[in-house]
């Protein structure tokens, strides 16, 4: 017989998850958030998203391109970290601001680590950190929601900034997302709709975003906030659900991810309550990051039947 | 007694597609082929000698290689006809090995004194099982007479039998549950008795619900023998894991089932012992299943040991499409050949042809940090690091995290969304182990007391130069193979 066949070391079945799927999979768990986020501010969110989606995409190749590697586009992960971003964006932004937050992501936070799996920060997260110090004002001014159904065309603060918009809102409208803030946090059921979707999927598992969603209530409460309120408001919904868990920079094991989950609901809760910025869940999360490589360490899995050198 | 249902773990193993096509497919028995080519090391341990020369008739059942050393076990003709070579051949594990070529010639005829044996004490008994060939059935292929005869028999509590046949694809174990009912309890009862232990699990994956149903009943009557039924997660026929499964005991690393007072025998090996102990026919032909979409009549057969793969293929009617891979084993932990003509082995538990289309996956991307690999690996070891501690060629972490505890079963790199040839830097990862501690070796000579887990393996590092072939030159071989492959 010919000689063609395929010489490789087993095993030699491999299961159909691909990482183009995940990435897939974390997209269409986002669309409930965008949906939201496109009746709440209107077409503007569609087109912020787009234009982050796009210049991600265009970034990674470009970079790709003088690095002379392979394009890695058609893994998904671009328009993941493009979509995120997006989220994490008011609806005001000019868009050159959310192109250079793009840059930001793609380049500086994913591509010159080496690229997918290999960013020590979430991308997002970081572009969302940079944009705020750079362009505070820009960053921090919030379309109130609905403004195509009332007609009235103005901004405010957030109900975590300010509490007497606190005051005036409901539960209800914090959990529906008629509040100000950016594009994909606002609504917490789009958020739990998608974050649902990514437990039931088994893309990630609950680990994270329950851990870290207890502490912040039990946190808040202690430092006498509304606990119900914190969690409702701010990033946290996203940040728990879509970018905490983060697999590249959150922990391997389910005791590291417990560890993780507590540390950042501790840090929302103590910035929150005694920071100045309003940046509890991106600050948390961006610091919880850095120290993951240490309790992957810590944390590392105990080998059955080891014995102790 | 009745079915007990196991596998509480909840770390560990990967959901596999199972795959059985062949599963109700009752076994046929393949006729003596043109010619058999018989390895001298066909287990785990010393290679045999060839005690037959060129030209010599054989007859079936006829011993034709055997070896004075206590790992080893020696080997019968399967078929008979006349030696018409005794050469070095490639084995399926990429290691050269000395082969008997045997053409058939006359008619099939048994070898003279073939008689059951004669079994009074104990050692007969052992003695009995070495003359038998046995050697692990299962796939790893440990000599049975070594197995059963270890330091502290008085300890052991547990005869396990592995029928948990986990691998996709294979149904070679389940047809000998279906088909050889009364050697596999008559097999399960001589060794329970001869050896004096107290206690038989049968594990059987629940994806088999007849055998356990059958088994069930069949072990009713029966004190101290009782069916586990293991929930189907791959690996769940792994040695450590089934006594973990069974029993909840833990083997330590390095040490062998016997130090937890258990034994693990695979099914068709004890079914095996009680046919050879009822006629006295030494192992000779086995069970394999033939599968993949690339063959044209999927089969379980019995065919004599050391036909080539083209003769089994072309029993089962040919090639169907041209294959893409052709595997030795199942699609987990089995060897892909470079062709077809390699020869079957006593471990040899079935025959892949893969179609193109079912060898194609996803493209390799960079290591996304999931941790699938880290919640299935069976051993709880973290392979995503193993593979960048070998990359970075850190011996310190590549033992930190327990490389050497891998049992390769393949469940990291089948979940890996990234592709990432896990197993393959594993394998490196540990043959780099093993240079570390030679070169180590050689340098304090003193010290070599201590590091008796280094000489260990050295000595196998050593042996493989004579051409025997365990799984380190294996290792080797694969590795180089893979790097050509990429290279195209």
């Amino acid at each position: 017989m010919e000689s063609k066949l395929l010489v490789t070391v087993s095993p030699h079945i491999k299961s159909p998850m691909t990482t183009q799927k995940v990435m897939l999979n974390v997209l269409i768990a986002l669309v409930p958030a965008a949906i939201a986020s496109v009746i709440l501010f209107g077409w503007r969110s569609l087109l912020l998203i787009a234009v982050t989606n796009i210049s991600c995409v265009l970034f990674e190749t470009l970079f790709n391109m003088v690095t002379k590697r392979p394009n890695t586009v058609a893994d998904l992960s671009a328009l993941v970290t493009g979509t995120l971003l997006a989220m994490n964006l008011p609806v005001t932004l000019p868009l050159w601001m959310a192109v250079v937050g793009a840059f930001v992501a793609i380049v500086i936070a994913k591509m010159l680590f080496g690229g997918l799996g290999q960013n020590f920060a979430n991308p997002a997260i970081l572009a969302r950190i940079v944009l705020l110090i750079s362009f505070s004002t820009a960053m921090t001014t919030w379309a109130k929601p609905l403004q195509w159904l009332y007609g009235e065309a103005n901004t405010g603060a957030t109900p975590l900034a300010s509490a007497s918009v606190m005051a005036q809102t409901s539960y209800l409208d914090l959990f529906l997302g008629n509040k100000g803030g950016c594009l994909g946090e606002v609504s917490v059921l789009a958020l739990l709709i998608g974050g649902l979707f990514l437990i039931f999927r088994g893309i990630i598992t609950p680990t994270i975003p329950f851990t870290y969603i207890a502490t912040m209530f039990v946190f808040s409460w202690l430092f006498g906030a509304d606990p119900v309120a914190e969690i409702l408001s701010g990033g946290l919904m996203i940040g728990a659900f879509f970018m905490a868990t983060d697999y590249t920079t959150s922990p391997f094991t389910e005791k590291g991810k417990i560890i993780f989950g507590v540390g950042l609901g501790l840090i929302t809760a103590v910035i929150r309550a005694f920071g100045s910025y309003p940046e509890g869940v991106s600050f948390s999360i961006l610091l919880m990051n850095i120290l993951v490589p240490y309790i992957d360490k810590l944390t590392r899995t105990k080998p059955f039947g080891r014995v102790k050198v | 007694m009745n079915a007990t249902s196991f596998g509480k773990r909840s770390h560990g193993g990967a959901r596999l597609p199972h795959r059985k096509h062949t599963a109700e497919l009752e076994t046929v028995a393949m006729p003596a082929p043109q010619s058999v080519t018989i390895l001298m090391s066909q287990h785990i341990g010393v290679p045999c000698k060839p005690v037959v020369k060129v030209g010599d008739m054989v007859k079936t059942g006829q011993l034709i290689g055997q070896s004075d050393k206590l790992i080893s076990a020696p080997i019968y003709s399967s078929i008979t006809g006349k030696v018409k070579a005794i050469t070095e051949v490639v084995a399926d594990n990429g290691s050269t090995v000395e082969a008997v070529v045997i053409a058939a010639e006359g008619e099939e005829t048994l070898a003279d004194g073939i008689a059951p044996p004669k079994i009074d004490t104990l050692p007969d008994f052992i003695a009995a099982v070495k003359a038998s060939g046995l050697t692990g059935l299962g796939g790893a292929g440990f000599p049975a007479h070594v197995k059963l005869n270890p330091s502290n028999l008085s300890e052991i509590e547990f005869l396990i039998i592995n029928a948990a046949e986990c691998e996709p694809y294979i149904t070679a174990d389940y047809r000998t549950l279906m088909e050889d009912t009364d050697d596999v309890m008559g097999g399960i009862l001589l060794v329970k008795e001869k050896l004096g232990i107290q206690n038989v699990f049968i594990g059987i994956e629940d994806n088999k619900p007849k055998a356990i149903e059958l088994y069930t009943k069949l072990c009713a009557d029966k004190a101290g023998v009782s069916v586990a039924a293991l929930r189907s997660r791959y690996p769940q026929g792994a040695e450590k894991t089934l006594i973990y499964e069974t029993t909840g005991r833990v083997v330590e690393e390095g040490k062998l089932p016997s130090s937890v007072g258990c034994i693990v025998m695979n099914v068709s090996s004890v079914a095996f012992l009680n046919s050879y102990i009822r006629t006295g026919v030494p192992l000779i032909k086995r069970r394999l299943t033939v599968d993949g979409g690339a063959v044209n009549e999927p089969k379980n057969l019995i065919a004599p040991i050391g036909t080539s793969v083209k003769d089994i293929i072309d029993f089962c009617g040919g090639y169907k499409e041209a294959p893409k891979k052709l595997l030795m084993g199942g699609p987990m932990m089995g060897l892909a050949l470079p062709d077809d003509s390699y020869p079957t082995k006593k471990s040899t538990n079935a025959i892949l042809a893969f179609t193109e289309k079912e060898c194609r996956e996803a493209p390799m991307t960079n290591c996304i940090r999931c941790a699938r690999c880290v919640f299935v690996c069976p051993m709880s070891l973290m392979p995503v690091g193993i593979e960048k501690a070998y990359e970075a060629r850190d011996v310190q972490t590549l033992k930190e995290l327990k490389t050497n505890l891998c049992i390769e079963c393949g469940s990291c790199s089948y979940v890996c969304p990234a592709k990432r040839k896990l197993v393959q830097s594993i394998k490196l990862g540990k043959a780099l182990i093993l240079e570390d501690a030679k070169k180590k070796s050689a340098q304090k000579p003193a010290e070599k007391a201590d590091q008796k887990a280094a000489a260990e393996p050295e000595k196998a590092a050593k042996t493989e130069k004579k051409a025997d072939g365990p799984k380190k030159a294996a290792v080797k071989e694969e590795a180089v193979k893979e790097g050509t492959d990429n290279g195209k």
